[in-house]
């Protein structure tokens, strides 16, 4: 690898109020290199680089980038178009594609004059074809982009960027929404893409691909570079020390003997407005003291599943069990009263309202509850009571039960909602996407939670893209893959993924 | 170059400071105007103060006009609050009146004690069907209730002028298109002497004091606030939307129909298709005013009712059109929302790109 550095970032420090984003940031990136961006929720990854791409205005620092003779030039600050104009493309990670226009279209959209009567579009199309060969980048060019998995809407993001000529390509949780074959094909076409002389900053929270991948680790904790290594150096353990300032507990897991089967489905269907939310007569069973992980890639009919455990979906045929109780009314008040906890993938939008407090938050699933109502009144003594002890069983932290539940931090709100849910004792808990976006810290409460309540005696449902978590926590594993489920009768990594990948009987 | 960032934390000093800020900016644009109209503007502000406060009769007829305003502008607001957009208060304000004539002119004999809650109780129920019809729409198939709330509106004044040649024409008004006077024990009592302010004005106080204590206080407000800020979170956690959006709409159409009940039993005695200028759709301006706050309906209707009665009273003395009432309530909303986005956004001047710089 060259040392040819293309990237100076110096001193960068970002406050919003009284939260300091970034303190005093340095960050060097090279000529060709894979840069892993590592550091919990809330260190300061994601401002870190809106300010290198001119989304904020730094309070104080440079940033440095090297021009194509390889000079470094300051880069003017608070300037997205003189980021781009430099030659730094990010991915971010919900894409911002035009679904119903074609990926050819979706690439050089923005790049044309507006006015002009013609559009030459041969010579576009050349260079596209043209990195695509050098990259190993590939995406049907004249496909609309709603047609295509995420995996290849990825790629057209990615080449969007390399379109423009960047040659500092950020992504930001690139492997969130892939399967793990789709992973490893990125992660070759990043490796074709740096020996082209591109680099690369990629932002993660799984250790194992930014072992597997990068060069170099720079790890942030409350704003501030805690430590670089190269990756050669570096194992699980220390990086996970340096992420969160300790070891990370590793989480207990006891055998336990199955109970009573606590959730039954029987063809069970779902006619959704798409394929993407419908299932096809799905059976399964959860016993009590289990927890079973159902893996897939997203778009498979996971969101039919949680619909249909929330009480926000019903079937179209089958029935549906909850501890010998067949549901006929879905709602969600029916599942809540059944003692179904859930914990919802969106917990911004279905599970907080921002705008209404913490301590209101965290009752509002029983309204009719005596404990939080008399007579149709609010008690707000008990409601606060049973915030102020929920925040602090629970570890919720933020500006105060009564601030609104909108400016705690994507783990603190995760807490939030699992405070709501296990202090019901519920037997059944669906569990959707518990751990995307949060960091590692959060993300072992999340697990522990469900392992005490496992060991309580409830049934969870615990769906997840990230392989690895369902691999660690679930006694079974289903795999679901075009609103059909599978049992896995395996814990093979490589087979569970081609499952996924609806490669196999 | 410039850019809008959004502020991190509005402060409360902004909260509050920005609408009066806005009410007083409006007022100081409505000079622009005056000058225009050619009137020395120190005496036209001046016959405008004397006009909302300068006598106890000013005095009276400013809570007189804010009273139909502080009904409609709960309707408003706590409709708003859920994001149920009832823009039909206007139509609801007639249907209250219209129920009120039809109970209060003579079809009932009773004392005052029995008959005022009777009116009261038919107005309301009048304007809550009016606002109950629009959202079974809204919930069961989907119409968008802008539409059909604003649609109503015409639809019922049609009725009403109907109504007033037939069935509730009065036989002795002398042709006119207009009801029997409500009896005297249906009158709700004014509240002085030779004065027009009406209890009306204690009835919509106590309704917006009521008001704010159930938003805040009871469960009802809670799910009209969780659905109003976040429906999708609200369903997930077991609040029935629909059934909530009902109860307000019940609510909103009552208040709004209350307004037109306290405007033909407090104020007029009799209906006519003009019993009301526009109270419905200020009623709106109102809401937005106080930032959707039921006390804050109170002072913002309090405000909007002074403009009126003071541009009306200014516009005698100095010989202007009346209608700048009208700009300066107009201007007052503008400034509030430009306010309010001011308080939620800043702008920021950023120096240009230089050239080259890539």
């Amino acid at each position: 690898m060259t040392q040819k550095q293309v990237l100076s970032l110096k001193g960068l420090s970002k406050r919003f109020g009284p939260v300091v984003a970034n303190d005093g940031v340095d960050l060097a990136l090279y000529e060709g290199e894979v840069l892993a961006l590592l550091g919990e929720n809330g260190a300061g990854k994601t401002t870190l680089m809106n300010m290198l791409f001119g989304h904020y205005m730094p309070d104080a620092g440079t940033i440095e980038v090297a021009d194509a003779e390889g000079v470094l030039h300051p880069l003017p600050l608070g300037h997205p178009q003189a980021a781009l104009a430099a030659g730094i493309g990010m991915v971010h990670q919900h894409f911002t594609l035009a679904e119903t226009l074609s990926a050819l279209d979706n690439i050089v959209l923005g790049t044309e004059p507006l006015f002009r009567l013609r559009r030459d579009r041969a010579a576009a199309r050349a260079k596209i074809e043209r990195i695509m060969r050098h990259t190993g980048l590939t995406a049907q060019l004249d496909v609309p982009v709603g047609r295509m998995s995420v995996g290849e809407r990825q790629r057209v993001e990615i080449l969007k960027a390399l379109y423009r000529d960047a040659r500092i390509l950020v992504l930001d949780e690139p492997t969130a929404v892939l399967t793990p074959q789709e992973a490893d094909t990125l992660f070759d076409n990043i490796g074709a893409m740096t020996r082209q002389g591109l680099s690369v900053i990629f932002i993660s929270h799984k250790l194992r691909e930014v072992l597997a991948f990068s060069h170099r680790i720079a790890v942030l904790r409350h704003g501030v570079k805690v430590g670089e290594i190269a990756t050669g150096d570096a194992d699980e353990r220390v990086i996970a020390r340096m992420m969160v300032g300790a070891d990370t507990p590793e989480t207990p897991r006891e055998t336990l003997e199955i109970g009573p089967p606590v959730l039954t489905l029987e063809n069970v269907s779902v006619v959704g407005r798409s394929k993407r939310d419908s299932l096809a007569a799905v059976s399964l069973t959860v016993h009590r003291h289990e927890i079973l992980g159902i893996a897939g890639v997203s778009g498979n009919g996971q969101s039919a599943l949680a619909g249909l455990l929330s009480g926000l979906t019903r079937p179209s045929s089958g029935r549906m069990v909850v501890d010998h109780i067949e549901i006929t009314r879905f709602q969600p008040r029916t599942m809540i009263r059944e003692g179904v906890g859930r914990i919802p993938e969106d917990r911004h939008r279905d599970g907080i309202v921002g705008a209404m407090s913490v301590a209101e938050n965290m009752v509002i699933e029983r309204l009719d509850d005596p404990e939080v109502q008399k007579r149709g009144l609010l008690r707000r003594d008990a409601i606060s009571a049973n915030a102020d002890r929920l925040a602090a069983d629970y570890d919720v932290r933020g500006p105060g039960v009564n601030a609104p539940a909108r400016l705690l931090s994507g783990g603190n709100i995760q807490k939030l909602i699992l405070a709501r849910v296990f202090e019901q004792n519920p037997k059944l808990i669906l569990a959707n996407q518990p751990t995307r976006g949060l960091d590692l810290g959060a993300s072992a409460e999340v697990a522990r939670r469900l392992l005490e309540a496992r060991a309580r005696g409830a049934g969870i449902v615990l769906i997840s893209e990230d392989l690895d978590e369902v691999l660690s926590l679930a006694d079974r594993i289903m795999v679901i893959h075009d609103g059909a489920l599978r049992e896995a009768r395996t814990r093979d990594r490589e087979e569970i993924g081609l499952m996924m990948a609806g490669e196999m009987a | 170059m410039i850019r809008i960032e959004p502020r991190e934390a509005p402060s409360r000093l902004m909260t509050l400071g920005i609408p009066v800020l806005s009410a007083l900016i409006a007022l100081a644009l409505a000079a622009i105007p005056l000058a225009f109209a050619g009137a020395p503007i120190a005496a036209a502000y001046r016959e405008m103060v004397k006009g909302v406060l300068g006598s106890t009769f000013a005095i009276s007829e400013t809570l007189t006009r804010a009273t139909p305003l502080i009904f409609t502008g709960l309707a408003a607001a706590l409709a708003f609050r859920a994001r149920l957009w009832n823009i039909g208060a206007e139509g609801q304000l007639y249907l209250g009146a219209m129920a009120a004539v039809a109970i209060g002119t003579g079809a009932i004999e009773a004392p005052a004690i029995v008959l005022i809650p009777l009116i009261i109780l038919a107005g309301t129920a009048a304007g809550a069907a009016g606002m109950a019809v629009p959202t079974v729409l809204k919930s069961r198939f989907g119409a968008d209730e802008v539409v059909t709330t604003l649609l109503l509106n015409f639809i019922i004044l049609i009725f009403l002028q109907m109504m007033l040649e037939g069935p509730l024409k009065d036989p002795m008004g002398l042709g006119w298109p207009q009801s029997p006077p409500i009896l005297d024990q249906g009158m709700l009592p004014p509240l002085m002497d030779r004065m027009r302010v009406h209890s009306g004005l204690i009835i919509a106080l106590v309704a917006a004091g009521v008001a704010q204590f159930m938003l805040m206080r009871s469960v009802w407000g809670f799910r009209l606030r969780a659905v109003g800020e976040n429906a999708a979170a609200a369903r997930h956690a077991g609040i029935r939307v629909n059934r909530t959006m009902m109860s307000v709409a019940v609510v909103s159409g009552a208040l709004a129909g209350m307004a037109g009940v306290s405007e033909v039993a407090g104020l007029k005695g009799y209906l006519t298709a003009d019993l009301s200028p526009g109270f419905g759709y200020t009623g709106i301006v109102v809401a937005m005013l106080a930032g959707l706050s039921p006390v804050g309906v109170v002072i913002s209707a309090l405000f909007i009712a002074s403009v009126f009665v003071g541009a009306d009273s200014m516009s005698r003395a100095m010989g202007v059109s009346s209608y700048l009432a009208d700009l300066v309530v107009s201007m007052s909303l503008l400034c509030v929302l430009i306010g309010g986005f001011s308080a939620r956004y800043r702008i920021v001047r950023t120096r240009a790109i230089e050239a080259g710089s890539a």
